[in-house]
C-alpha cells in the first residue's frame, strides 16, 4: 500500500521536472540557459522516475512476487547511475564545444572566458 | 499493486515531440545538440518505465547501452561544433 | 600491470551486478562467470591506459566508494534538489541574469577536478564551460548572479554552495 503510493508520488514528481525541463528549453532565450534546464531537470527527473521503479520493485518483491524483480531494480539503478554521469560531462562538453564555436552567451552580465581560448 | 505506467510513458513521449519542436525551431546548431540529448535522456526515462510495464528486464539493459552510445554521439556533436574533430 | 588488473576487476564487479541472479553459484551461472572473466579481460586490455591516466591508484581503496555513496546520497542530492527547485522557479518566472564567471579550487588530482566539475554541473544553477588545465579553473555559466557579483574577478569553489560544503567533501574522497 505504502509502496503504491510513493511509487506514484516519485512518478509525478519525475514527470513535472521532465516537463519543467522542456518548458524551460523552449522559454529560455540562449543556447547555456537552455541547457541549465534541461540538464539539470532532465537528469533529476529521470532520476525520480527510476527512483520509482526501484521502489515498485522493491515493494513487489517484498511482497513475493517473482523473481525478476530484484534484476529489475539493480539495473534501474545502474541505468540512473550511468544517466547522470552522462549528462553531466555530456552537458559540458556540448557548452565547451558551444564556446568555442563562437555563440556567445546572448543576454550576459559579464564574460570571464571571452578571449582567453585561443 | 497495479501501477498505470502508460499515461506517465504518453506525458513523457509527448515531451519527445516538444523537445523536436526546439530541434526544429532552434536558430544555431548548438540548440539543436541540445534538443538531441535531451531526446536521449527522455527516451532512458521511456525505457525504463517500458522495461517495468512489460515484466523485461532487457528493456532496462537497452535503456543502459542507449545511454552510453548517445553519450559518445554527444560528445562528437560537441568536438564536432569546437572544431576539434 | 596494475592498471590492468584494477580494470579487470572494476568491469567484472559491474558484469556481476548486471549478471545478478541467474544461476546457483552463488547468484550467478557458470556460463556466464565464465564470458564475464573472458569479456573484462579483453575489455582491461584494450583500455588499461583510459582508467588510470594519471597513475593515481587511491580510488582502489573500498573506503573511498562508501564514501562517494555516502556524498551521492547526502550532501549532494540535498543540494541537486535545491538546484532544481531555483531552476523551476526561474523557468516558471524567467527571472534570469545569466554570466560567465571563473572558479579557482584547491583541488589538485585529476579526479577531484573531473567530481568538482560533474557537481557543478549538476548542482546550483551553474554549468563548467571550460576547464584551464593548468592552473585548475573552472569557467562556469550561472544562471542567476547577484547584482554585484559581475564585478569579482575569481569565485572560491565553495562559494557557488550553500547548504553543503562539497569541495571538502570531495577533496576528502578523491585527495
Amino acid at each position: 500500500m505504502i509502496g503504491e503510493a510513493l511509487t506514484y508520488v516519485f512518478l509525478v514528481i519525475g514527470t513535472a521536472f521532465n516537463t519543467l525541463g522542456i518548458i524551460g528549453l523552449l522559454r529560455f532565450p540562449d543556447v547555456y540557459t537552455r541547457m541549465h534546464a534541461t540538464t539539470k531537470m532532465t537528469t533529476f527527473g529521470t532520476t525520480f522516475t527510476a527512483l520509482s521503479v526501484v521502489v515498485y520493485a522493491v515493494a513487489m518483491f517484498l511482497g513475493g512476487n517473482s523473481v525478476m524483480f530484484p534484476s529489475l531494480a539493480l539495473h534501474t539503478i545502474i541505468a540512473a547511475l550511468v544517466l547522470a554521469f552522462t549528462n553531466a560531462i555530456g552537458s559540458h562538453a556540448l557548452a565547451r564545444g558551444v564556446h568555442k564555436s563562437g555563440c556567445m552567451p546572448e543576454p550576459s552580465v559579464v564574460d570571464r572566458l571571452e578571449g582567453v581560448l585561443p | 499493486m497495479n501501477i498505470m505506467w502508460m499515461p506517465f510513458v504518453l506525458v513523457l513521449v509527448i515531451l519527445v515531440l516538444l523537445a523536436l519542436v526546439r530541434l526544429f525551431l532552434g536558430p544555431t546548431a548548438g540548440d539543436r545538440a541540445v534538443s538531441v540529448d535531451t531526446v536521449n535522456t527522455l527516451v532512458v526515462a521511456i525505457l525504463i518505465l517500458l522495461g517495468v510495464y512489460f515484466k523485461e528486464v532487457i528493456y532496462i539493459d537497452v535503456a543502459i547501452v542507449f545511454a552510453l552510445l548517445s553519450f559518445v554521439g554527444t560528445l562528437f556533436v560537441a568536438k564536432y561544433l569546437g572544431g576539434e574533430l | 600491470m596494475l592498471p590492468f588488473l584494477l580494470t579487470a576487476i572494476f568491469a567484472f564487479s559491474i558484469w556481476l551486478v548486471l549478471t545478478a541472479g541467474t544461476g546457483d553459484i552463488g547468484l550467478w551461472s557458470a556460463p556466464e562467470l565464465a564470458a564475464g572473466v573472458a569479456l573484462s579481460l579483453v575489455t582491461a586490455g584494450i583500455t588499461r591506459t583510459f582508467l588510470c591516466r594519471s597513475r593515481n591508484f587511491r580510488m582502489a581503496n573500498p573506503a573511498r566508494w562508501l564514501l562517494m555513496c555516502l556524498y551521492i546520497l547526502g550532501p549532494f542530492f540535498l543540494e541537486v534538489t535545491r538546484a532544481n527547485l531555483d531552476v523551476a522557479y526561474r523557468v516558471i518566472t524567467g527571472r534570469i541574469r545569466p554570466g560567465i564567471i571563473r572558479v579557482s579550487s584547491d583541488l589538485k588530482t585529476d579526479l577531484g577536478i573531473f567530481m568538482l566539475a560533474n557537481s557543478i554541473t549538476l548542482t546550483p544553477g551553474t554549468i563548467t564551460v571550460d576547464i584551464d588545465e593548468a592552473t585548475h579553473d573552472l569557467y562556469v555559466h550561472k544562471i542567476n548572479l547577484v547584482p554585484g557579483e559581475e564585478k569579482r574577478e575569481t569565485f572560491q569553489d565553495s562559494d557557488l554552495f550553500s547548504l553543503a560544503n562539497l569541495p571538502a567533501w570531495i577533496r576528502r574522497i578523491a585527495e
